[in-house]
């Protein structure tokens, strides 16, 4: 038994509805105790599907498990077939119904019905979401291939045609797959590649069929897809991409690995301008953004692709990386040990908001677990992975792969932080008597009690030069709370260690330092009078140690 | 409002239901229990549950979680027993303000027939008196949403110390209500002259709640079925009446309340007459609103039959079909009988065949849950979240014209879209 509070990922069956769901003409019965259709919601709510999910729920009671709950699946199997027609019916157990083992593969297969029908063991008391759409999908691929008996020796000419590919991952409930697909499809479409099937996404067994027809598959999500290309790979041959296209030099990368993959020119899906990324960080403004320290927390494929876009493309320190993912716990290992860090493989959201409260990055780049934790911490986040929320299915187009992924990508994650430019006027003045982060906005008039309130503090400001002042005091007011979070959060850290203190001067000269290097120079200050047994830190001591480290 | 209980024929579906199971009433319980643990025992499908039906109640420190079977303990290599202990002794730990924990039993502890009235004994004697540990099962196997909040409450019934015998006779609302309902209801009894009056569950666990002979008490929730059953094995009268939904209602209920305690029936509407005209005064608009709307109630909560009445009776909106997970006719005896009879009653539910009958019969307004609720918008028919029913305050005078708004919005959000 395992106490958990949250869990990132939902149980097995979830992630086969996420499959069907994501597809036409397949029909899931489920055998599952009533309550388990809350799942429907997941799609009808966070997803705002217009449809319900194609799952009929067998819905057993106590009273019929003395019973038989085999014919309540049977007459739940015949009545779904009848009544949606569905091209393909995948059948099989949640959690309450694998205990009670009525072999639902075994009874759908005694209805005698003539289309493909599909069994699901997906054991709920091991495995989760993402194992569970993962061997769906394979299921269902070897399932709809093998019933349409396509040979595995099947011919595949390139003769006077253009190459050909499949795009395998997204699915129902994804974060960002509908726009991903659109996008990774412009990409292909640039190099002269042909889509044939989008799977599950849109996809009819039909489709599914048809896979093994083009010359390779792009997996956009392996871990939703690693299992079905990898079947399609090793019977009909087909290669497989390895590279998720998620920021400017993945997608480059991306782009060459599939224009090798199909014969063609890479050239015309490199052009420097394809993204803004690179300028905007490249640009001035965007010079506070180095080495801003970034936890990072998500599926395997987004949290590893966000740690190289944050090192490589905007200039940040990764300091945290982890995933929930424990099937891509491997390369996700290697990745952090080539940054210099350990990473945090874990289901456990306590363990994961204990790693992030130690910490204390400038930004944490996480699902929407970890913004409820950067949230209670007061640190800035952007969400970069599922588990989702109704918010990561917004109505414009924002996609996370490709060019135009990473646009957005640059947006969501400077957005939380504050513009270069912003920070510097706000730090250079920060001493100015009618420019201090307490003064109040001059067109509000008298100063707030909120103002008030916040004027108490003594390390920068004197609470007598209080005057009202410029417009922009309503954003140094918002400044100031973080900043004395952050503050109070370090001061009690090193309480805590015991160790080393600060004097009142070189407290105050601390506070003098601008903020978003400060806690980095409290740190290395700390460690360096640690490191010598100096007990009380005087401005002194800030300042050998502010040289020692910048030698 | 005394016709015969039966003159309504009731529709007895089985089938595919789209209802939540008992686990949800945690996500009110422990809001409404300061000082309560919920501790699931379960599978991962029952935690996404509920993280899924709590949603953005994620900012707070939870005050339930989900002890998760895995394999070993199902293989036996684990005593489910011991590893139960370890969870408990690990929870308790961190949380050392919980005063009574909860082992909330699922469909997978219950199939495995693990004892959890055993287990909540044993780690009782160990716990008690920092902590009171009891159990109930809010398994879907058993319990349907609000059947939760029953099964809770009637396993909090049989340890209420006993009332003294020898005291006048005592007033107990039973059903969890939010906090501003409860003040506002208590001020209500004040005024008619019943000073002391409990309220189960109570805020804390460690408030006392007597129950005896001397108990009368008034359902606040229809649903309430096993709880009442046990405060009435313990000598407690239930006070037969309306539910308090809408301004008639609430009247009925709390003049229900004044006659059980002897209070003459014109010091009761005296008590309740301003109450009572606001009500019908905030009332007034959304009846002119809402008159003739037809409205379809698929089953949830139970609450189905009660809102069905107020809004047929103070609104004039017109029944079609009244869904309800479980029909107990004692309970509602007073809210069948003031029930128009053309009304289609159904209990249980085969949600295909009702989806049918529903656009067949064509309604102004869908009351559904949120699975539903997209794809029949998406049809074009209007519809109402049920489980805002249940997480609104929409008990007693000040809050009947929030109730009859929350079936009125989403009626005026398609008035006012023109796109």
């Amino acid at each position: 038994m395992k106490l958990t509070l949250w869990t990132y990922e939902g149980p097995p069956h979830v992630g086969a509805m996420r499959v069907v769901t994501g597809m036409r003409g397949v029909h899931y019965v489920l055998h599952a105790p009533q309550g388990d259709t809350y799942a429907d919601l997941l799609f009808t709510m966070i997803e705002r599907r217009s449809e319900r999910p194609p799952v009929t729920y067998t819905s057993f009671q106590a009273r019929d498990l003395g019973g038989d709950t085999a014919e309540l699946f049977k007459t739940a199997a015949r009545e779904a077939s009848e009544r949606f027609k569905p091209d393909a019916l995948v059948v099989g157990a949640s959690c309450t119904a694998e205990l009670i083992q009525d072999d639902p593969g075994g009874l759908a297969e005694a209805l005698g019905l003539s289309i493909p029908v599909i069994a699901l063991e997906l054991p709920a008391y091991q495995k989760k979401e993402h194992w569970g759409a993962a061997e769906t999908l394979y299921r269902l691929v070897r399932g709809c291939v093998e019933h349409a008996r396509v040979p595995a020796n099947l011919e595949r000419n390139r003769e006077g045609r253009a190459p050909r590919c499949n795009i395998l991952g997204p699915c129902g409930l994804g974060y960002r797959h509908r726009d991903d697909v659109t996008e990774i499809s412009r990409l292909l479409q640039r190099l002269g590649i042909e889509i044939s099937v989008v799977a599950p996404f849109g996809a009819s067994p039909a489709d599914l069929a048809r896979l093994p027809e083009a010359d390779f598959n792009v997996v956009l999500y392996p871990e939703i897809a690693e299992t079905a290309a990898a079947w399609l790979e090793k019977t009909y041959r087909q290669p497989r991409t390895k590279i998720v296209p998620i920021g400017v030099g993945a997608t480059q990368d991306f782009v060459r690995e599939v224009a090798a993959m199909a014969g063609v020119d890479p050239t015309p899906a490199l052009a420097p301008e394809a993204s803004r990324l690179p300028w905007y960080s490249h640009s001035v403004d965007s010079t506070y953004l180095t080495g801003k320290r970034v936890f990072i927390f998500g599926d395997a494929s987004h949290a590893m692709a966000a740690a190289r876009i944050a090192k490589e493309e905007m200039g940040f320190d990764v300091v945290g990386l982890g995933t929930y993912s424990r099937e891509f716990a491997r390369p996700m290992r290697e990745l952090a040990t080539s940054l210099g860090i350990e990473a945090l493989i874990t289901d456990d959201y306590l363990e994961v908001e204990e790693r992030v409260a130690e910490l204390h990055p400038d930004l944490v780049l996480g699902t929407q677990m970890e913004r409820h934790i950067a949230k209670r911490l007061g640190v800035p986040c952007s969400v970069i992975s599922a588990p989702v929320h109704v918010q990561d299915f917004p109505a414009r187009f924002a996609p996370q792969m490709g060019y135009e992924g990473a646009n957005v990508i640059f947006d969501s994650w400077v957005q939380p932080l504050m513009m270069g430019l912003e920070e510097h006027l706000l730090n250079m003045f920060k001493e100015d008597f009618e420019f201090h982060p307490d003064a109040p906005a001059s067109h509000l008039g008298a100063p707030t009690s909120a103002a008030e309130a916040r004027s108490t503090d003594f390390r920068v400001t004197d609470a007598q030069n209080a005057a009202p002042m410029g417009a922009s005091a309503d954003s140094v007011a918002v400044l100031k709370e973080s900043e004395v979070a952050l503050i109070e959060k370090e001061s009690t850290a090193s309480a805590l260690n015991g160790q080393v203190s600060w004097a009142n001067d070189a407290e105050k000269e601390l506070g003098r330092i601008p903020f978003f290097v400060r806690g980095k120079a409290r740190r290395n200050t700390e460690n360096y009078a640690r490191e010598r047994g100096i007990a009380i830190i005087s401005v002194e001591t800030l300042y050998e140690a502010k040289a020692h480290l910048s030698r | 409002m005394n016709a015969p209980l039966s003159h309504i024929p009731v529709l007895r579906e089985r089938g595919q239901r789209e209802v939540f199971c008992g686990l949800t009433g945690i996500v009110w319980l422990h809001r409404k229990v300061q000082d309560a643990f919920f501790l699931v025992v379960g599978s991962r499908t029952c935690a996404h549950l509920i993280q899924s039906a709590a949603g953005v109640m994620i900012f707070a420190e939870p005050r339930f979680a989900t002890a998760i079977i895995d394999e070993r303990d199902l293989a036996g290599l684990a005593d489910a027993n011991d590893e139960l202990d370890r969870v408990v002794t690990q929870l308790l730990a961190r949380r050392p303000d919980i005063r009574l924990l909860f082992l909330v039993g699922s469909c997978p502890s219950e199939v495995i027939k693990l004892d959890l009235s055993r287990a909540a004994e044993r780690l009782n004697t160990q716990m008690w008196p920092q902590t009171r540990v009891l159990n109930y099962s809010g398994s879907g196997i058993e319990t349907t949403f609000t059947q939760g909040e029953d099964a809770c409450l009637a396993s909090w019934v049989p340890v209420l110390p006993d009332a003294p015998s020898n005291t006048a006779a005592e007033l107990m609302v039973v059903g969890s209500l939010p906090d501003i309902v409860e003040d506002q209801l208590r001020r209500q009894f004040a005024a008619m002259g019943i000073p002391k009056v409990v309220f189960f569950p109570p805020r804390r666990s460690t408030e006392t709640v007597h129950v005896g002979s001397n108990t009368r008490f008034l359902l606040a929730q229809p649903f309430l079925s096993e709880t009442a059953r046990l405060l009435e094995a313990r000598g407690a009268q239930r006070i037969p009446a309306l539910f308090p939904f809408g301004a008639e209602g609430t009247a009925a209920w709390l003049a229900a309340a004044g006659k059980s305690f002897g209070i003459a029936e014109s010091v009761c509407i005296e008590a309740s007459a301003a109450a009572m005209r606001r009500a019908q005064r905030a009332l007034a608009p959304f009846k002119e609103e809402l008159q003739g709307k037809k409205v379809f109630f698929f089953p949830d909560s139970q609450l189905e039959i009660p809102l069905a009445r107020f809004l047929s009776r103070e609104l004039g909106m017109v029944l079609t079909e009244v869904g309800t997970p479980y029909l107990h006719k004692t309970h509602l005896a007073e809210e069948l009988a003031a029930l128009p009879s053309e009304v289609q009653l159904s209990e249980g539910q085969d949600v295909e065949r009702q989806i049918d009958r529903c656009r067949a019969s064509q309604p102004d307004l869908v009351v559904c849950g949120l699975g539903l609720a997209n794809p029949f918008e998406s049809e074009g028919m209007a519809t109402k979240w049920s489980i805002e029913l249940v997480f609104s305050p929409v008990h007693g005078f000040e809050q009947a014209a929030d109730l009859a708004e929350l079936f009125a919005r989403p009626l005026r959000r398609r008035q006012r879209l023109k796109i």
